[in-house]
């Protein structure tokens, strides 16, 4: 085998450096978005509004049930018709794969944002819709100000290590060939030749990230668990 | 508006046939990926519930590791990496290997492995849910070490993480898709070469969509029948203690849709 050559990743720092923060702000993105957006889909099964919770379940069902690839492709072929539809003259409108990658992973995650979100409010303890109502606090400030805020805490951990799955996740957007870190990575591996080098180096980004990531996780874990404990 | 599928190919098959091989592959990728991620994920499970250090820091290591480098790019090392970094005379044989195997076995490590990771993990809350008394029990027994484990621990450990398990089963099949980027012709590499060469993406995409919804379906009445079958009469299953009661919710609450993240 050939001697490994790491100089090759200095020399291409730059653009590495600008795959990871695409990788860094489609997590942000997504997470912002599926947290919105989750919390709606929550609230609407947990208040069972008629046929809406049914089409969302439905929705939650399919998306978790199909890998995230073939979601990506979904959405890519999917998003520039509905946007065609929703803008009215009805022909395709082409954004590009990089909003493509934005809507999809918010949506996606969005489901499974929703699922932790749905069983948190199920996990409020019933002595808290009780209050509210003798408080005769309306239902809006009770779920804004008391139930919500709870639920939040309780699931953070949960939400946390879902965000960290997501952005090891953020990786497949390499199918759409877009540049994240691994895009990034595999690019340059393609014009130097320097692949087992540019590979190993992203990997160990990777699990620099994701480990620091799950450290901070276990240590809040830890926290809550010694306050609830108290 | 599946019609479609019954139509010739370039290659004088039908373009079902090409769903049908798709499909074929990701059976078989998790299929035998499930069996080794099984194996490995018990004895590192066990790794890393034991006191003595030269398994439970490589266990914990392993873990560490494997969970935390996104598939992708596992699969990118075992197919790219790891040929050239093994000695020059078995990274030669292993290029000789002929097409669709090249990135078939490649696959299967890169799944197998990645999956025995986050299985030791339930393994690992399954074995420290035990009660202490089992252990204990063992003991007074005069059981060895390794006789307690393959014969007391181990077994009731399994029996109670079989819920959690599900949506490791799903992960795993979700994941096969994952290996197209190294050209497995698996069902969704197989789908979009379909709306390729028909145009008619909504039908080869909404087929793909429907064999995996069945897959799921399977997989979690699959799943729920060993549950019953083997379940501890009395027990509640088993979660991780990480995620708390929570997501042990998330993942049995409603049907297929409800499995855990590992895609």
């Amino acid at each position: 085998m050939n001697a490994l050559d790491f100089s090759i990743v200095a020399q291409s720092w730059p653009y590495l450096w600008s795959g990871l923060l695409f990788s860094l702000s489609l997590t942000a993105a997504a997470f912002a978005i599926g947290m919105i957006l989750g919390t709606c889909l929550a609230l609407a099964q947990h208040f069972e509004i008629p046929l809406v919770a049914q089409i969302i379940r439905g929705y939650v069902a399919i998306i978790r049930s199909i890998p995230l690839i073939l979601v990506l492709f979904w959405f890519f072929f999917l998003v520039p018709i509905v946007l065609g539809h929703l803008s009215g003259n009805g022909r395709p409108i082409p954004i590009g794969a990089t909003y493509t990658a934005f809507i999809t992973f918010g949506l996606f995650e969005a489901a499974y944002y929703s699922e932790i979100i749905r069983v948190g409010l199920r996990a409020v303890n019933k002595g808290q819709f009780e209050a509210c109502q003798a408080l005769a606090l309306s239902t809006y400030d009770t779920y804004r100000h008391i139930v919500l805020p709870q639920v939040l805490r309780v699931a953070s951990p949960i939400i946390l290590s879902q965000t960290i799955i997501l952005f090891q996740d953020t990786s497949l957007v390499y199918v759409l060939s877009l540049t994240d870190l691994l895009g990034a990575a595999s690019k340059l591996a393609q014009l130097n030749g320097r692949l087992v080098e540019m590979y190993l180096v992203i990997a160990v980004a990777y699990l620099v990230i994701s480990s620091a990531a799950s450290q901070c996780v276990a240590t809040l874990r830890k926290r809550y668990a010694a306050a609830a404990a108290r | 508006m599946f019609g479609v599928l019954f139509e010739q190919a370039a290659d004088g098959q039908r373009y079902i046939d090409w769903l049908l091989s798709g499909l074929g592959w990701t059976l078989a990728l998790a299929f035998f990926g499930w069996w080794i991620a099984f194996g490995i994920g018990i004895v590192v499970g066990v790794g890393r519930t034991v006191q003595n250090r030269f398994f439970a820091l490589p266990a914990r290591l392993y873990v560490e590791i494997f969970r935390n480098i996104p598939v992708l790019v596992q699969m990118f090392l075992w197919y790219f990496v790891f040929p050239e970094v093994v000695p020059s005379a078995i990274g030669d044989a292993i290029k000789q290997i002929p097409p669709p195997w090249a990135s078939f076995f490649p696959a299967l490590l890169c799944l197998g492995l990645y999956t025995a990771s986050r299985i030791a993990e339930q393994v690992r809350a399954g074995i420290e849910a035990l009660p202490k008394g089992q252990l204990e029990a063992a003991n007074a027994l005069g059981l060895s070490g390794y006789l307690t484990y393959r014969h007391v621990i181990v077994p009731q450990a399994l029996r109670l993480i079989v819920p959690s398990l599900t949506s490791e089963v799903m992960g795993i099949y979700k994941n096969t898709s994952v290996a197209l980027t190294i050209g497995l012709m698996e069902l969704t590499a197989q789908a979009r070469q379909i709306s390729e060469a028909t145009f008619q993406t909504f039908t080869a995409f909404g087929a793909a969509t429907i064999v995996y919804l069945c897959l799921a379906l399977i997989a979690y009445q699959a799943m729920a029948l060993i549950d019953r079958a083997v379940r501890i009469p009395g027990s509640a299953p088993a979660t991780l203690p990480a995620d708390q009661d929570l997501s042990g919710e998330v993942q049995q609450g409603a049907l297929p849709g409800a499995m855990e993240a590992a895609k």
